[in-house]
């Protein structure tokens, strides 16, 4: 059976959103949504779990810091310990409050940009990517719902005049086989 | 969706709508630039010419050709390196400490002062980068395995805290400021007619589509790293004034450095966000998004940290009596009665008399006094930090090696240069970048804005 595609397209976050509670109470699985800013409260009505990025932070950090302190018991304390004014270079756990500032500097870099590289894996967001959005007015004023019929067990009709019930601006249906 | 107390002032004034957001922002890319921008980075380009060949006259000759002696080892260099890298600091303030504390009308500002603290911390990394001599072998900063033997930087050198607290927050802030950059270079693109500048902007852009889960992850990511941007930003300017505060020079060996510098840090910082808002906001017609509301903010910010700061100056000089050490005593009394209390007496007044004329609401509604005032106080951080070093310096334990700092062409050809470099890749920001951040005003438009608030329509 062919699926069809529909872009139902709202002008407004909160139309959008009365839009997708109405549609999801009737048994409908949006599939997307495209939209210019975040819209809250949007994602625990179509389905959208909560992100684990900030877990991988917690671990880039906690890399961080073991790779900090690791170098520095290497350089400092292992491989060549000097003499400075007397100051302990002996023993990391003596030293460690002179490797505090690095340790701390090193571990939210290391959060830092891990989370970033991961962010934009995960968004599938890189130079050069092609922009997928339906619609150019997406990121600026508009606000689309995606919808497939092959996920969902209502009628073309149906489905059509459950959309129509709502503040819709424009609909548009692409045919993929 | 969030309510806001209708006695509160919007933040977005006017009728504007999710659209007019966009052409506010997204025009003045589009559009020819005007004349006065033209003119302007001729100016700052030119000064920034000026500034680059002196710093290759420094490189060719040699540091000598600054005014540095044996006695004041340190002047001006450091003395603008720590101006530039606690300039920079109002921009993390305000995109992440703000952010946590859900600030809306950081919305207006965040853009343009990460922008600013980008340019201010490369303005900074200049200076130790040209006092090694040989800026080439900069890399050797880094703990790399090398043909010297087992030769390792030294960990225990606050010297070396601040390579990794400088670099860190560079590159935190660049990534901090392009994650947000992204869905607005979307706006770009799909705006955009012209072949080329398109696929500018769509390389720029990343791809970014607005997705439902995109959003979600920006969120996260946004709200983690401001949590993590937090701490970092106390902690580069605690480092900076460790590279005082660890020594053994009177007048720097103080515990209260590490709060004092924060403070002065976004307080210059902050005054440096109201100089280039001002103007641009005036240029770029953005005044119903930046207007006497966030100038408001911004100065009570600056009444605040601005009396951190010359509570620190006091308890200073109390410290320095109270220790009962003479070398100490001496440093401060030196610095308001000896031969640089002229620069003492510049920084008091810029400092802490300046910004108290904040506390009167007329002062800190009237945008011209700001703009001359926020001009002010970093003229004063300026001197703050050049009575700091030189006048500590310059009185050795030893008094055959007394010594004075005067201050040679270079040393001032390169500070305006820097001044040249850091407008010109401003004007160039606000002119290819969106400097407004596209995608947070319009969540707070039906909150904060004009018309949504006092129901005008809807």
């Amino acid at each position: 059976m062919a699926n069809k595609i529909y872009h139902v397209m709202y002008d407004d976050d909160a139309k959008l959103l009365n839009a997708a509670k109405h549609v999801v109470a009737k048994g409908i699985h949006v599939k997307e949504v495209y939209s210019p800013f975040p819209i809250h409260g949007l994602d625990p009505v179509i389905g959208v779990k909560r992100t684990r990025l900030a877990i991988t932070a917690f671990m880039y950090a906690t890399m961080g810091t073991t790779l900090a302190l690791a170098g520095m018991y290497y350089f400092m304390i292992y491989d060549w310990p000097m003499n400075i004014g007397g100051k302990p270079s002996f023993s990391l756990l003596e030293n460690l409050p002179a490797f505090v500032p690095v340790t701390f500097e090193f571990s939210v870099f290391c959060a830092a940009h891990g989370m970033a590289i991961t962010y934009l894996l995960r968004n599938e967001t890189l130079p050069g990517m092609p922009a997928t959005n339906p619609d150019p007015r997406t990121t600026d004023n508009m606000f689309i719902m995606e919808i497939h019929t092959s996920e969902n067990g209502m009628s073309e009709g149906d489905l059509e005049s459950l959309i129509n019930e709502t503040e819709v601006l424009e609909l548009s249906v692409k045919t993929f086989e | 969706m969030h309510r806001e107390a209708a006695i509160r002032e919007p933040l977005i004034l006017g009728h504007k709508t999710y659209k007019d957001i966009t052409d506010d922002v997204v025009g003045p890319i589009i559009n020819p630039a005007p004349r006065p921008w033209y003119i302007l980075i001729t100016i700052t380009g030119l000064i920034a010419l000026y500034g680059i060949g002196c710093i290759m006259y420094l490189i060719g000759t040699g540091i000598g050709v600054w005014g540095l002696n044996k006695t004041v080892d340190w002047a001006w260099d450091i003395t603008n390196f720590v101006w530039w890298v606690g300039i920079g600091h109002a921009g993390t303030l305000i995109s992440a400490v703000l952010l946590l504390f859900r600030q809306k009308w950081r919305m207006a500002i965040n853009r343009s002062a990460e922008a600013m603290t980008i340019f201010a911390v490369i303005m900074a990394a200049t200076f130790p980068g040209i006092h090694m001599g040989r800026l080439w072998v900069g890399y050797w900063v880094l703990p790399l395995p090398n043909q010297f033997g087992s030769l390792w930087v030294n960990f225990n050198s606050p010297l070396l805290w601040d390579v990794f607290a400088i670099s860190t927050y560079f590159s935190v802030s660049l990534v901090f400021w392009y994650i947000g950059l992204i869905p607005d270079f979307a706006t770009i693109r799909d705006r955009l007619v012209k072949p080329l500048p398109k696929k500018i902007y769509s390389i720029l852009s990343f791809g970014w589509s607005g997705r439902a889960k995109n959003w979600t992850r920006f969120e996260e990511v946004s709200l983690v790293l401001a949590g993590i941007a937090t701490p970092l930003v106390f902690s580069v300017h605690s480092i900076v004034s460790m590279d005082f505060a660890t020594s053994v020079i009177p007048g720097w060996h103080t515990t209260i450095f590490p709060p004092y510098f924060v403070s002065g840090a976004v307080f210059s910082g902050f005054a440096m966000v109201l100089t280039l808002l001002l103007i641009m906001r005036k240029v770029m017609r953005l005044e119903a998004y930046i207007h006497v509301k966030h100038v408001e903010y911004m100065n009570i910010v600056i009444i605040v940290t601005g009396s951190i700061v010359g509570v620190a100056y006091l308890t200073e000089l109390f410290v320095s009596w109270y220790s009962g050490v003479e070398y100490e005593s001496y440093a401060f009394i030196n610095r308001f009665s000896g031969p640089y209390s002229w620069a003492y007496w510049i920084m008091m007044t810029c400092n802490v008399i300046s910004p108290q004329l904040f506390w009167f609401k007329k002062i800190r509604r009237n945008l011209i006094l700001t703009f001359i005032l926020s001009i002010v106080v970093n003229i004063g951080m300026w001197f703050e930090r050049y009575v700091i070093i030189v006048t500590s310096l310059h009185r050795d334990y030893n008094p055959s090696s007394w010594g004075e700092f005067h201050a040679t062409a270079m040393d001032i050809g390169i500070f305006i240069g820097t001044i040249g470099i850091f407008s010109t890749l401003f004007l160039l920001f606000a002119r290819f970048f969106p400097v407004l951040a596209l995608n947070e005003l319009k969540t707070i438009l039906k909150s904060s804005g004009e018309s949504y608030k006092n129901d005008k329509h809807h």
